[in-house]
């Protein structure tokens, strides 16, 4: 090696130092596809057999019919709202002392313990399963809907509220409690200014999704349009279902839209 | 007015961050604390208001003693001294006047201040420092909208209002341009002067420092290596405190600046500052 070219080579690091086990994990995560997608079992006859029955299946749909079942569509629509609306406000409303306790900057270690139990426990079991759990509880009905909607949103309020919080300019709070303020005065001067932005936004996403899944948790026996459609299925009387599943898209775009309206206003 | 004895500082981590600290900052003394990063200058002003709790040592306010107040009092003990901070912390999504009320929170009730119904008397004082600053037009502006230099006249009025016996400055000037630095440092320490208030201005610029202050107190890993006049900083009292360097270029300028800085700052600070006798 000659001393005039002496070039110094650089390569960027590898995430994994050691090869054999980066190479062994490529390796792994290859055969276990290869034999994943090996073993799916299809039977082509089937498919082929079924293409013509789905098709069928399908062309039921169309046209949807609004009108022979509009009473009970109407009727389903605007239960799956009260149960989204009411669930919404109550779940918020739970959620802002759950989610204050679950901050570690502002919390005191037990209750912080004691937040981020509740809210864990809350987001462990999704919406359709709190459903089957409170109908088994207390009945049929939008208000077994209600309450699991309330704890799903109060699972999903309070963490994004506590990660907020938490993640929010120590500074402007230090300022705050500089000047001798209390509590409550620090809570409202320094720390809501700094989260309400995100959190309007938050919730009407949560509104948003509280709409799906109101036909969700309806399904299972929560009431709402869910009850509505699961009926329709249950008769045969796919056209209609067709015109509950299109006004429920209608309702989901809306909601969408206005939801992204509002937060980049409040932004 | 402010007594500080054998103030000592332990992180949890172990790192000593103030060792055997005493100092006395008489009413109506604007003092600098000078040092390097990390000598422990923004631990020892957040000792004084317990924003950082001090491992030992007694902090006098007056005759009050600080550091065993319980939150009640500990409150109603921070309305008296007023800080101001280096990235100005003005509370970004409220109003300019919001900002400034706030630093009223420590005297008026929780509904009070969350309806923002504050006293007659508090807006009025709100407007008279505003006015002093020559911010008044801007009082319903967001304070995010506003430059540096208006957030810490802003953050300046916000300490001012809560009507203190003593500012703690920590960093004022460290976000500026050099003019504004100096605008901003001029119009505290000319309030000071107004209200006599005592003043610790943590500051790393060793020039403006000299310009500004009457006393200097320099600090070096935690402890207190020198206190005295602004012209005692000698290159050797420098490399004390901030390690060896060549220091006659840095004594130079300052006398340099003492003499044109005065005509030419008031100039451009008059565009600015609009000068109305303080509220009584």
């Amino acid at each position: 090696m000659s001393e005039a070219v002496k070039t110094r080579r650089w390569k960027r690091p590898p995430f994994i130092e050691n090869p054999t086990l980066r190479w062994g994990l490529w390796i792994g995560a290859a055969i276990y596809l290869a034999f994943a997608f090996g073993t799916m079992e299809v039977n082509w006859d089937r498919v082929t057999e079924g293409a013509t029955r789905g098709q069928r299946f399908l062309a039921s749909f169309f046209p949807p019919d609004f009108t022979s079942r509009w009473d009970s569509i109407r009727d389903g629509i605007l239960e799956s709202l009260w149960m989204t609306i009411t669930s919404t406000v109550i779940g918020i409303i739970l959620s802002v002392p759950v989610g204050l306790g679950a901050a570690r900057n502002l919390s005191w270690r037990p209750v912080y313990l004691f937040c981020r139990g509740v809210l864990a426990v809350s987001r462990t079991f999704p919406e359709i399963i709190l459903a089957i759990f409170f109908v088994k509880l207390f009945g049929f009905g939008p208000f077994a809907g209600f309450l699991a909607l309330s704890i799903g949103t109060i699972g999903f309020y309070g963490k994004l509220l506590a990660e907020d919080i938490e993640s929010m300019d120590p500074v402007q709070a230090e300022a705050i409690k500089s000047v001798g303020a209390g509590w409550l005065q620090w809570l409202n001067y320094s720390v809501q200014p700094q989260v309400m932005p995100r959190m309007i936004g938050l919730g009407i996403y949560r509104l948003d999704i509280n709409f799906r899944e109101s036909a969700v948790v309806g399904i299972v026996g929560g009431g709402g349009i869910g009850a509505t459609l699961l009926t329709s299925f249950d008769r045969y009387e796919f056209d209609s279902a067709a015109a509950i599943l299109l006004i429920i898209i209608g309702i989901v775009m809306v909601l969408e839209y206005s939801s992204g309206y509002i937060r980049r206003w409040v932004q | 007015m402010l007594r500080i004895e054998n103030l000592e500082k332990r992180y949890q981590t172990g790192d000593l961050a103030l060792q055997n600290v005493n100092l006395d900052v008489p009413k109506g003394q604007v003092m600098a604390l000078i040092g390097p990063s990390g000598a422990g200058k923004s631990t020892m002003i957040r000792c004084v208001n317990r924003l950082v709790q001090p491992t030992s040592g007694k902090v006098f306010l007056g005759d009050l003693e600080l550091t065993h107040l319980g939150s009640r009092e500990l409150r109603r003990a921070r309305t008296r001294m007023g800080m101001i901070f280096q990235e100005y912390a003005l509370v970004e999504r409220l109003s300019v006047m919001e900002n400034v009320l706030s630093g009223r929170l420590g005297y008026v009730g929780f509904w009070r201040s969350y309806f923002r119904n504050f006293p007659q008397s508090d807006i009025d004082e709100a407007f008279n420092l505003l006015e002093r600053v020559g911010l008044d037009h801007m009082a319903d502006k967001r304070a995010d909208e506003l430059s540096g230099g208006q957030r810490q006249r802003v953050g300046i009025c916000r300490a001012l209002i809560q009507n203190p016996d003593l500012l703690l400055v920590d960093e004022p000037t460290a976000s500026l341009d050099p003019k504004t630095s100096r605008q901003i440092m001029r119009l505290i320490c000319e309030l000071c002067d107004e209200r006599q208030l005592a003043a610790i201005i943590n500051i790393h610029d060793v020039l403006l420092a000299q310009m500004f202050a009457r006393r200097i107190v320099g600090l070096q890993l935690g402890s207190i290596v020198y206190d005295g006049p602004p012209d005692g900083l000698t290159p050797e009292v420098l490399t004390q405190i901030y390690g060896e360097e060549d220091w006659e270029a840095t004594i130079e300028a300052t006398k340099d600046v003492d003499d044109e800085e005065v005509d030419v700052l008031e100039a451009a600070a008059a565009l600015h500052i609009t000068k109305v006798n303080p509220p009584s």
